[in-house]
Order: structure tokens, then sequence, then C-alpha cells
């Protein structure tokens, strides 16, 4: 029998394929399919701090707009008694969440500032999350700001949220930092208790007939997995914070390799969203099947297997490796040159 | 007991008792009633109670008379029944209320009292509506003051059980439905100990039941009737004691003590003042103010209307009065005397006991609103001093026509020292009357104060400027009227000191709050002179603060009301600083606290950082300032427009004689071109390089203020430097030059013509070919270039493509600067209309939105061509629309027909060719029509050389030979509810008539009620749980006739379509109905995404576009065409864009989400039909092949 459990921000998990956020995770339903089909665990999907405040804003902003300027139509709406502004709504999500579930349920965060929202990484907490997932998703696009004011803020913010709540707190990222490696160290002083590698951010595209920028999202490809895999392999076994990979974990190889290493969990969205939630269960199906052919027992075993330090070749993972693809890719004849 | 003081309106204070007292409440929005149906809705919404534990349930009505025949039935059922209503929907209710009197049956009518349509609507209050059912055997009672409406209230609810009379409570529309006042709050145990179960049981047992059936409303004989109609005497003549027995036990219990007349004044008054409604109070401080200087005067506030005890009356006159006035508060014409007087002058006759009978006289005052102040009952206590009083005056006016008006003081005050007075001119969209109305609130529950709130609001709904006037202080408020003397003055809106003397209301010593984008060093150079020189005379204290700035800062944008809230506090010293920073703070976590903590917050820092920007202007020795407020209107305007719509304009309306008025109501169009509002800081710029000439920009400007015209290069040659052009892109108008302009003045900024600009730089694409730019610098030149574009001649209307965009931005719109909102998305229709058909057409519109801003005074955006030719325009009712409208055609027929008799009649002497050429002209083109305007000058020109005395009727009526257009004009309210009668009708008349419905899904004129037209899982007023019916299909309930022309159009999803569906509907030979998508304010989002959103009802099939055209039936073609494609987007991707929706999803989320799925198969089902509809084959009849 293959032991797929694996441990992650202090939890047992049957299994390390988790569900990461996203609106997939919005749905109830989908919740208990996930955990019908093996999911270790679900991330659910994120509560901006800038929704929150937006909503908020919305509201005030239209039930205000016309009111009080002319005699007949002093207001334009009821006044409700009540509105479930704010996390309400995701609070409730995650008490029936945790009602319906069996499997960990991670309440996710997102925001860049260290303001009175952060008050409701406990209120996540009190709802009944098992653990919190800290998304920073800060894109500095300001002439004005330095590096290291960045590095200082996501510290910040991270012992900010440290200190509101009791539960452990995992910190999903971006890969640009000057110093990924020193970033997860401070993470780690911060007090983060895991890294969620990598957040993909949105790139724009242009449509080049009406001239205008288009929001863009596209599903990842194991392709995005090389960067994960890359900084996993390095930070393994280095710093003290769990590791997970997100972003371009679509086969039953990407599990094997994020587990190799060094990864807790691996975590999904775009395979799902192609394939649908079943998949995770063929996931793990295959994953079970390789793991048989190759005489591997669990997950444990082979966790960090092939990080930084337990590879034969650990310059594999740095410069010298730099040299050798390139290498590789100027000794290819081409064509056109003879 | 102790109770609560809570600072409320007069509508809550009777709404409050009313539901707390009924079971079934039926309601419809009337202004300004509307409130008291919007709270038990809310009330009801929420789960509050009645004292008996129970929800009441609140149903609203297609129309008043729906509601008064719901409230008939309710009580017949058995419920405890009330409704709330003013003005016409009183009228509406008046064939019930002779039956629920005539059956004796106890309920509550609620009424904010208000004027009548007659020469003009109003929506202000007066007593023209209650007394016009005073003869229907309700029994009425009269409210003066806010408490006083919460107090009578109860006593109506009480008195209707135990007198089985059925009871009118009214009291003044505004001055008392809408007063802010700190009023002491009835406990549920009060209510209890006021109403007798048993009654109410009593009540009960009268209700129609099948166990012991009965039968009411029998018809009735000549040998009966009569009879039958007297039993209910003896329920009269008991019915003035029950109420003061009622109003004894009220005393007992509260303290209060009220008297059918209660008599205020010198016991041994020889002048007495006799009225009722708010009036009285003002009466009342001039009757203290005149004994203090020892005239012996009195005041009878009637509370007991009727029936109208004569005896108590006279009972409570002083035996020494030898002079009365009666003042009624209503317009009888042609009748010897108002109600009120003629009842006091057969009281006294009939039960009068005086040794020498006192002269009585009668006059009316306050009609619509008009202020009546303690100078005015001055006045009236004046002329009964008179040897000969004059009777049949009026008061608070000039009549110099008929000379019946009396003189007075304006300098004679009781304003009390002690009382702070304040008045505040804010604009409507930076929240100075929220502020306001919490200021009172928290000096009134925060302080030992008394405290009051009035507000005066603009005609306008875009820019609005709005007036508060607030009063508080140690002793008891009863001014109800606006301050004229104020110790504070806040000017919210620098810009208001070049339009309107705001410091008039100042007296000497006051305080003045300016909003200024200059400190306190340099505000002095940029007053107006007339400004500095009231500052000095009257030696104020002045002080700045940069409110806009403090705003933007603390992230509030444009709401600059926390921020000057914080300043009044700190100047008037109401409360002590800190604790006024405490209470205002309260006061925005209970008003904002629900809608989110960032709204909070950003409020709290508002409050914080306000104080610190504040500063204390030091003032110089003398005004130096070389201008002065400008005139409100150019002098270039007609004379009419200057003399008395400038007047109104400038806000000095009230100083008009009664002969600067049209005696019938009639106003000449083309009147808003003078009133230059300036309200954008923005406006759009064209850039003609980049502008592919579509005029999408001209079709979607709700104001009207973008126009293009192409001319020959010639034209432009006086052109002003700058004024820019580019060359014509039409094929057939090679070599000519187009322009693009914007009326600076008038733009209201909303930033529509932007968003649908298609053109962008191929260089920067934020570039499009409209941009927006500030207009103060460009104020001077554009204002230049519009006079001189307006100088540019107009294309020849024959030479126009109708049925393109295109060509439609080359028609003169004769709509144009609508004071609708900025960004209205009904105006583009109207202006389109008269784009394609304006110069002989004649609009029918029904009451509400269009009719507001079409029709309010003082000016009007429809207007005239070159040739002097416009829309002839009229708004009877809201409820009448249809069949007004039908009226206008059939006479316009009958008058077309009649004229073609005569002309067959005198053909012989008139020439047959041109009489035959008349008859048979075919006007169906633009060029038809010009060519039969020809002929008609030229059958002028025939009679006026004939001159023959016979053929006169023939050149009355001449014009009638050319072809009209009848269009009947209305919002939701009117087709779907209350108009719906009429208009089903005018369906099947077959006559030719054009319906515009501007469907904005409620009632948005009242403020967003819901209407018929509301789509399922909306949020509107009475729907406040979300609606959860779906919409009504009027388009599809139209073409089961058969022989209606439908379109359904949304111009922001496809301009096109519309334009086509207005040409067809006009083209067709009789009822032609558009239902017309129309983005409003109350769908809760900003308009400017109005067009998109429009896109989206299209798009998911919400909307769909269709056009159901009858004389395509005839050529064997299906008649219903689809317009747009299959659904292409979820609902929820269209609605939740609007917050009426996502309101429901934020107050409750499963009912949102179960009422979505229901939507979306709504949205679903009607396409499957229509889709089907427009597939099925007519040719042969329809027979299957």
């Amino acid at each position: 029998m293959i032991d797929l459990s694996t441990g992650y921000l202090g939890l047992k998990l049957r299994s390390p394929l988790v569900a990461s956020a996203s609106p997939i995770c919005k749905d109830l339903a989908n919740l208990q399919k996930l955990e019908e089909c093996g999911a270790g665990a679900v991330v659910l999907h994120s509560l901006f701090e800038e929704q929150i405040n937006a909503e908020a804003e919305t509201l005030d902003r239209f039930l205000s707009a016309g009111a009080e300027s002319y005699a007949e139509s002093l207001s334009y709406f009821p006044d409700l008694q009540n509105y479930s502004m704010g996390p309400k709504a995701y609070l409730d999500h995650i008490q029936r969440a945790k009602k319906a579930l069996r499997i960990p349920v991670i309440g996710s965060l997102n925001g860049v500032s260290t303001g009175g929202w952060i008050r409701y990484a406990r209120e996540i907490e009190d709802a009944g999350a098992d653990a919190l997932e800290l998304n920073i998703y800060f894109l500095p696009t300001s002439l004005e700001i330095q590096g290291r004011e960045i590095e200082d803020s996501y510290c910040d913010l991270v012992e900010a949220v440290k200190a509101q709540v009791h539960i452990p707190v995992a910190v999903k990222l971006g890969p640009y930092f000057t110093s990924m490696a020193n970033m997860a160290y401070r993470l780690d002083r911060a007090g983060a208790d895991a890294l969620v590698l990598f957040n993909r951010f949105y790139q724009p595209d242009f449509d080049i007939e009406t001239l205008e920028v288009a929001p863009h999202l596209t599903l990842s490809t194991s392709e995005d997995l090389r960067l994960r895999l890359h900084w996993v392999a390095l930070l393994s076994r280095q710093i003290r914070p769990e590791l997970a990979i997100t972003g371009g974990i679509h086969t039953a190889e990407d599990v094997l390799k994020g587990i190799m290493a060094g990864a807790q969990v691996v975590m999904l969205t775009s395979a799902l969203l192609k394939h649908g939630i079943e998949y995770l269960r063929d996931l793990a199906t295959n994953v079970v099947e390789w793991m048989d052919r190759h005489e591997y027992e669990s997950i444990r075993q082979m966790r960090g297997s092939m990080n930084a330090a337990a590879v034969a070749e650990p310059a594999a993972f740095e410069r010298a490796n730099y040299l050798k693809v390139l290498g590789s890719y100027t000794s290819v004849p081409t064509r056109s040159r003879i | 007991m102790k109770r609560p003081q809570v600072t409320i309106d007069g509508n809550e204070a009777a709404a409050y008792v009313a539901h707390r007292l009924s079971e079934v409440i039926a309601i419809y929005p009337i202004t300004p009633s509307s409130a008291m149906g919007e709270w038990s809705d809310q009330w009801s919404a929420a789960g509050q109670a009645n004292v008996w534990g129970s929800v009441p349930t609140v149903v609203e009505m297609q129309s008043e008379g729906g509601a008064a025949g719901t409230v008939h039935g309710a009580l017949q059922g058995g419920s405890l029944t009330t409704t709330f209503t003013s003005s016409q929907g009183l009228l509406l209710m008046i064939p019930n209320m002779y039956k629920i009197a005539g059956e004796l049956t106890p309920v509550v009518f609620h009424v904010a009292a208000r004027a009548l349509a007659a020469q003009g609507l109003s929506i202000f209050g007066d007593h023209q509506d209650v007394m016009a059912v005073r003869q229907t055997g309700f029994a009425m009672l009269s409210s003066h003051s806010v408490q006083s409406v919460m107090d009578m209230a109860l006593i109506a609810h009480a008195a209707t059980l135990e007198s089985r009379l059925p009871f009118v409570h009214f009291f003044d529309g505004f001055r008392t439905s809408h007063e802010v006042a700190k009023v002491e709050q009835l406990s549920n145990e009060d209510l209890r100990a006021m109403i007798s179960d048993d009654l109410v049981r009593a009540h009960r047992a009268r209700s129609l039941n099948p166990d012991r059936p009965v039968l009411r409303g029998t018809a009735q004989n000549p040998d009966v009737y009569f009879q039958a109609r007297e039993t209910v005497n003896p329920f009269y003549d008991a019915c003035p004691e029950t109420v003061q027995r009622v109003m004894d036990r009220f005393a007992a219990l509260t303290g209060r003590h009220y008297r059918l007349f209660d008599y205020f004044g010198a016991p041994d008054a020889e002048r007495v003042v006799v009225l009722m409604g708010s009036g009285v109070l003002a009466a009342e401080e001039c009757a203290e103010a005149l004994m203090a200087r020892g005239e012996k005067v009195g005041v009878v506030n009637v509370h007991l209307f009727r029936p109208f005890s004569a005896a108590a009356f006279v009972d409570v006159l002083p035996k020494t009065v030898r002079a009365i006035a009666v003042l009624d508060r209503t317009k009888e014409p042609g009748s010897p005397g108002e109600p009120l007087y003629q009842d006091v002058v057969v009281a006294l006759q009939e039960a009068g006991n005086f040794a020498a009978p006192p002269r009585v006289v009668g006059g009316r005052y306050g009609l619509a609103s008009k202020e009546f102040t303690p100078a005015m009952a001055q006045s009236v206590f004046a002329e009964l001093a008179a040897v000969a009083p004059r009777n049949h005056f009026m008061v608070g006016i000039n009549d110099d026509v008929s000379h019946r008006s009396l003189a007075y003081d304006p300098a004679f005050s009781t304003e009390d020292p002690d009382t702070v007075r304040a008045v505040f001119y804010g604009l409507g969209a930076d929240g100075t009357v929220g502020a306001n109305k919490n200021s009172i609130k928290i000096i009134g529950e925060d302080t030992d104060n008394y405290a009051q709130g009035y507000f005066v609001y603009d005609s306008k709904k875009s820019g609005a400027m709005t007036i508060s006037h607030l009063r508080f202080g140690r002793n008891p408020i009863r001014a109800s009227y606006l301050i004229e003397r104020a110790s504070f003055v806040a000017c919210h809106q620098f810009s208001f000191l070049e339009r309107i003397d705001v410091l008039k209301v100042a007296e000497p010593g006051a305080t003045f709050l300016l909003n200024s984008p200059f400190n306190a060093v340099e505000v002095w150079d940029h007053l107006p002179r007339s400004a500095q020189q009231q500052i000095l005379e009257k030696r104020l204290r002045v002080f700045v603060i940069d409110a806009y700035r403090v705003a933007k800062e603390n992230g509030m944008g444009g709401r600059i009301n926390t921020v000057m809230q914080t300043c009044f506090f700190a100047l008037s010293g109401a409360l002590p600083r800190e604790d006024a920073i405490a209470a205002i703070k309260h006061a925005i976590a209970k008003t904002y606290g629900k809608r989110g903590e960032a709204v909070v917050q950003k409020n709290y820092a508002a409050v914080d950082n306000a104080l610190a920007h504040m500063e204390l202007v030091q003032i110089p020795k003398e005004a130096n300032s070389s201008f002065d407020r400008q005139a409100s209107v150019s002098d270039r305007a007609p004379e009419f427009v200057q003399r008395v719509l400038g007047t109104i304009m400038a806000g000095d309306g009230d100083q008009l004689p009664v002969s600067a008025m049209p005696v019938d109501g009639t106003y000449p169009t083309g009147t808003a071109k003078w009133e230059k509002r300036n309200l954008a800081q923005e406006i759009p710029v064209w850039e003609e390089e980049i502008c592919i000439q579509c005029g999408k920009c001209v079709m979607v400007c709700p104001h009207a203020v973008i126009r293009a015209k192409v001319c020959e290069p010639a034209a432009f040659r006086d052109a002003p430097v700058g004024f820019k052009t580019a060359i014509a892109r039409w094929k057939e108008r090679a070599n000519m030059r187009y322009v693009l302009q914007v009326a600076p003045e008038d733009c209201t900024g909303c930033g529509l013509c932007i968003e649908v600009c298609p053109a962008k730089s191929k260089s920067e694409a934020k570039k499009k070919a409209i941009n927006m730019a500030p207009q103060a610098p460009i104020r001077e030149q554009e204002r230049r270039n519009w006079d001189f574009f307006l100088s540019l001649p107009q294309t020849d209307r024959a030479t126009v493509a109708m049925h393109t965009v295109k060509d439609v931005q080359l028609l003169e719109p004769l709509f144009e600067f609508p004071g609708a909102c900025s960004g209205c998305g009904e105006t583009p229709y109207i202006k389109m209309l008269t784009q394609l058909f304006g110069d002989r057409a004649v609009i029918a519109n029904a009451t509400g939105c269009s009719s507001i801003y079409g029709g309010n005074l003082p000016t009007t955006p429809y207007t005239v061509n070159a040739a002097g030719r416009g829309p002839a325009w009229s708004n009877s009712l809201f409820e009448d629309n249809a069949e007004f409208g039908l009226g206008i055609r059939v006479s316009l027929d009958k008058q077309a027909g009649y004229a073609g008799e005569l002309l067959r009649r005198f053909a012989p002497r008139i020439g047959e060719a041109l009489t035959g050429e008349i008859l048979a002209a075919d006007q169906l083109t633009e060029a038809g029509i010009q060519e039969q305007r020809r002929r008609v000058a030229e059958l002028d020109q025939r009679l006026t050389d004939l001159n023959d005395p016979e053929m006169r009727d023939l050149a009355a009526i001449t014009g009638a030979l050319v072809r009209k257009s009848v269009w009947l004009v209305g919002g939701d309210g009117w087709a779907y509810d209350i108009g719906y009668g009429g208009l089903d009708h005018v369906f099947a008349s077959g006559r030719n008539v054009k319906i515009l419905v501007l469907d904005t899904e409620v009632y948005s004129n009242t403020g967003g009620q819901m209407s018929k037209s509301t789509p399922r899982a909306a949020v509107a007023k009475f729907a406040a749980g979300g609606k959860p019916g779906a919409k009504k299909d009027l388009g599809m309930m139209a073409m089961t006739y058969g022989t209606v022309y439908v379109a359904h159009v949304a111009f922001g999803a496809n301009d096109t379509q519309t334009v086509k569906a207005f040409l067809e509907a006009e083209a067709y030979d009789g009822p032609a109905l558009i239902i017309a998508y129309s983005h409003c304010i109350a769908h809760g989002y900003d308009l400017v995404h109005g067009l998109d959103q429009q896109k989206a009802a299209v798009q998911s099939a919400y909307w769909p576009l269709f056009r159901y055209n009858p004389a395509l039936a005839a050529g064997g073609k299906n008649p219903f065409q689809l317009d747009s494609r299959p659904p292409a987007l979820p609902l929820e991707k269209y609605i939740y864009n609007e917050g009426r929706y996502t309101m429901l999803v934020h107050s409750a989320p499963e009912t949102a989400a179960m009422l979505l799925t229901e939507a979306q198969k709504d949205v679903n089902l009607r396409w499957k039909l229509y889709e089907h509809w427009a597939s099925l084959s007519y040719s042969n009849g329809g027979a299957q092949s």
C-alpha cells in the first residue's frame, strides 16, 4: 500500500494534492467534489483587501449618488437594515466549508498593506479555518520604490498577520526578488510557516483591433513548473518554513517532480479548470502507479530526494548549469549556417 | 413615563404610528408622501411588527385608485388598514372614499397635503388636495408640526375605531412632512393604551365572512336611497365629542393636550386669525410678539376640520372678538369664499352668540409651499384692525392684477435671538443635506437643545443647489418658515458667490464659513464686490477651508459634507468641540457603518483633518473687487425670458407679481439655452484629425451639447480663430467641411460621448476623437466657437439619409440642455425624436422625470428651429397620458379632415390645381412634407388675397393640412402601471399615435419605487427584499393585437436599430410603441458606463432587440424581426454590474442566488419564444404548407 500522506502547516494531509486558491473554491459543491476526488486539503479563494474596500466604497457611492438633491427623489434605494459587507460572506463560506468537509480548509487573504484589514486574518481563524495562506500580490510599478522597501513591507505584513492569529500562516508570493533566497530567509525570520511558490502575475495583452489593453489570463502549463522546481530544490531544507508548489502542476510527473524537489504539497487550479475536478482522481492514480512501478513506498520517502543537497551535482541548480544549457544550444547545428 | 426624544421628519412620524397600528398597508408613490410608504415597506421587510406582534402586509398598487380599492377591500376583509398619499393621488381615491365612509368603515388615510395640477403642476404643500375630499364623509384631522403629526396620527387611529368614521389625517407637504424636528416618541404601550381591542374586534366582526354572510354595496332606488343616506347622521353628530374624548385620553397619557380647536392668544382678543396646518405656528409667533406690544390678538388652530363642530369653534373664541380673518391654504375659483372661511361664517351664523357678531374676512396664503411668515400674519392682524378690513384677500404675493394682496413688512421678525439659525448652501452631490440631517439629529439627541432642519431643493436634477435651514437652541422652536436672518451662513461651493446672494440672509455679526480654493490671505480678492460690502457692513466673521482638498486627501472625492459639518460644529459651539467630534463620528458610524468599514474610516479621517485646515480671514478695511455677481440671463434673451424666467433663475421668483405670470399656464419654448449653468469641470474637446465623423457622440449626448454640421467651405470665412473643421467624409457632400462643436456652458460633463467614441489616435491609443479637458481655460474660446457654430446653416433635411446614425447627426435637435441627471439614459431618445420629427411633433408627456426635465420652470429644453417650428408639448397628468395623447390625435385628424372638407368646398374659388395637390399630397418623406408646407403657404397667401369672410374658418386651420406626428411620452410607471388601462385602449384604437416608453424599470422621478417593469432580483423601494416576480412583457402584450407597431430598443447596444425603429414607428399608420432601455441613476452605477450596460443587457438577451411591424404581415412576411443575437453573456455578468442587484447579494445572498436562477430562466425562455416567433412563416396566411 503506497502512502500518499503528507504534512503541511502542522496538518496531516492524506495526499499532497491540494486545490489552490481560485474561484473553483467559491462553490461549496466544488469543495465537496474536491474532497471526494481525493484532495489533501483546499485553499479557499482569496479575500482581497481591495475587494473589501471597493465593495464598501461602491455601495456607498451608489447609495449617495443623486441623493438629497431633488425634492421628489431624495434617495433612489431603500435603506436596507443590513448589508453583509466586508468579509462576512467569506467567513460564512469558511464555516460552511468546515461543516461540509473532513479535509483541512485553508483560508486565503490577499493584500499588500498592513492596514486595519489584516484583522480579517483573525476573523478567518475564528470562522474555523485550519490555516491561513497570505497571498502577497504586489506589482511595484513606481519609479520611486526601492527593492528594500518592498522586501520590508512583505516582512512587516507577515509579522503583523502572525501577531493576529494562532493558526499556521503560509505566504504565497511571486519570484521577482533580486535575492529570492534571502527573501525566503527573511520571511522565515518574519514567522512564515510555509512558502507557496509562486504566484503567477497576470500579464496584460493587447487587442490591436480596439487598441485596448486586454486583461488576459492563460492557464499554466507544465512549462511553468521549472521555475518552481528550481527554487524549491534550492530552498528545501535550507529554511525552516515548509514549501508548497503552485503553478505548473498538470501531470503525475509534475507532482512527483515537485515532491522530489522538496515540496510538502503541490497545488492545482489550471489542471482542474482544463480537465474538471475529477482529474484530481486520475492524477493520484497515476502518481500511485508510477510509485508502485518504481517501488516507492511513500511520499515522505521521496520528498526532497532531488533537492540541492540531495542531487549529485548541486551546481546544476546554479550558474554552472546556465552555462551548460547555453552551450548545448549553440552546439545544435543549424542548416542555414551550413 | 420617560419617552425617547427622536429627531425625525413628519412622514416618519406618521408612518411610525400607522405601521404599528395596521395590518394591511396599500401604497402608491407620490411626492411628498412617498416616504411614508417607503418606511412601512422597509419596516415590514425587516420584520418589524405592529403593536399586536404581527408584521403588517404592505402592497404596492398600480395607482392611488388601486390603493384605495385595496384599502376598501382589506377593510371589508376585517384588517386594520391604512394608506398614504398626496395631491392627485388623493383625488384618485375619491370614489372609494365615498364608499368607505358610506359604509362607516374605520380607517386612516395619512396625507402629506399638496397642491393640485391646474395651470401647472406643483409638488409642494398646500390644502387643495384635502379640501377636494372634504365632501366624501371622511373625518379630517389636521396637524401643524412634526410632534403633532405623531400625536394626531394616534388620535386619528383611535378615533376612527370609536366613531366608525374614516379619517383623513393631514399635514403640510414638505413644510411638515419633510421638516426634521426633535419630538417625543410615543411608545408601543402608548399606542396600545389608546386603541381598544374590543373596537378592533368589532371591526373584524363587521367583515365579509361566508360563515356569517352579509351583503354590502346594494343598488338602491328612489324609494329608499335618500333615507339610507341619512342614517349616518348620528355618527357625524357624535364624532367631534368622540375625538375630543380621545384627545383628552391622549393628554392624560402624554401631557400634550389638544382640542378640536386650539386657541392661542389674549383671553380678551379682539382680532383673531383662524387657520390650520403649519401656518398656525407662524401666526402664533406673530400673535405672541403683538401681544407683547399690548395688542389683543389670538389664533385658532383648527384640528378637526370635518365634521366641523360649530359649537366647539364658537366656544374657543374669546367673547371679546370683533374681527376674524380665516386663512385658507387653498383656492376655489368662483366660490364665494374658501372652505374654512365658509365654515366659520356658517358656524358664527348658526352657533354664534355674540352681542355684536364679529366681522369675518377670508384670505388665501401659502399655495404650493409659498412662505407664510410672522410678517405676513402681522399684515393680516393689521388688516383686521382696519375699519373695513378687506375680504377675499391674499397674503404672501404681490397681486398687481386684481389688487387683492395685503402688503407686509419684511422687516417684521419674531426670530428668537437665543436660537442659532444656520443656513447652508450646498451642491446636491456634495452631501450637504445628509450631513445637516445628521447634525440636527446630533443636536437633537445628544444635547438638551431643541432642533429643527428644513431643506430647500432645486428644480434641476443635475448640478442641483440645496439650501439647508437649521435652527437649534434652548427654547422650543415653532418657526414654520425659512430662516430669513441667519446667525451662521455656510457656502459649500465657491462658485455660488458668482451666481446668488448667499450673504443676504446673514444677520449683522453672523459667522460665514466658505469652502474656498483660496486661503485666508488670498480669498478676499476673489470675492464679488457685493459680498465684500456685505461682509464689511454686517461685520461678518469669515472662515475659509479648502474642503475639496481635505476631502480628496482623505479619499472622500467630492463629498465635502463631513469636513464642512465638523467646521460648523466647531464654529457654532452647539457642543464642546471634543464632544461634537465624538458625536459626528458616532453619527458617521450609524449612517455609514453598514456600508463597510472603509467608508467609515475615510469619513473619520475627513473629520480629524478638517479643523486644521480652517482659517479665520482678516477682513480688510474696504471692498476692492472690480467684479460682481453675474446676471442670470444674457441681455440677448427675449424680454419675457429676461424679465420673468431670468428672475426665477436668479432665485427671486417670489418677487414676481401676478401680472408677470401667463394667465393660462402657457410658456414659450426654446428657453433652456438661456440658462448657462456651467456645471462641468471638464468638457469634451474635438480632435478633428482623429474623428471619423460617425455621429455616435452626437447621438448619445443626453444634453444635446455635442452638435455636428456640414457646410460649404465659404461658410467658415468668418470663423473665430481656433475654430476647427475637417473635410467632410460623405461621398455626396464632397468638398464640404465637417464641424463637431460642444456647447461649453451647457455640458454636464457626463462623459458618455467619450465612452462611445470609436476612433483612436494611431500614435497614442488613449487619445480619442473627443477627449475631456478642463472647462475653465477654454470656456471663452469655446463660447465664441459655439455662437459661430449656431450661425452656420443647417443641412437641408430633404437631403439627409434619416436611417443612418451618421446622417442623423446633421439634423437639428429641438430638445437641448435638459436639467436631467448628468448622463441620463432617457433624454437621448427624446432628442432623437425631435431631430427626426420635432418640427411637426406634438408631445403628450406623462408626469415623471421626462415631464420634469421637460417642463419644470423656469426653462424648457424643447426648442424651435430657424423657421420657428418645434415640438408643441403638454403634460396633463400621470395616469391619463395615453388618453390625453389620443385626444390630441383625434382632434388634429378632425381639424385636418375639416380643412379638407373646406378646401374641397372652396376649390373652385381658390384654384382646383392647388387644392387638388394639397389634398393628394404624399407626405411620407421629408421632401413631401416640405412641398406640402410650400403649398399651404401658397394657400394662405391666396386666402389672404381673396379675403372672403366665408373662408375665414379655413384660413384658421390650414396648418392642419401638413402631416403631424403625435407622441405619447412617459416612463414605465405610466405605461406599465398607472396608465396601462388607457394605453391598452389606445393600442386597440388603431389611431395613428406614437408611444415612447422610457423604461428605467422603476418610478425614477419619485425615487426608485418598484413598477411592473422592475426586473426580477432587483432591489427597489417597495421591493426592499428584491422583486420576486418577473418584469411584465409590455411589448408582447401590445403585439398580441397584431395591429400595433412595437419596437424594443437600446441605443447603446444598437443605435442604427433604434433609428430604424423610430422611423418605422412614425411611418406606420396606426399605434406604434417603442420601449426604450433607459439607464438610470436608480440602477446604482456610474452612468458613464450606461452604454456598456445597454450592450450587456442585449448580449445577455435580458433586453432583446426586436421590431414588430404589422405592415409586413400584410405582405405575407413575418412581422416579428429579432435584431439581436442569442444570449452570449450569463445574466449575472450584466446585472451584477449594477447596485440595484448587488444590494440584494449583500443583504440577502440566498434570495439573490435563487432570484438570479429564476431571472436567468426568464431570459432563456423568453429568448426561445422570441426566436421561435421570428422563425414562423406568415406566407399563405400562416397555413401549414
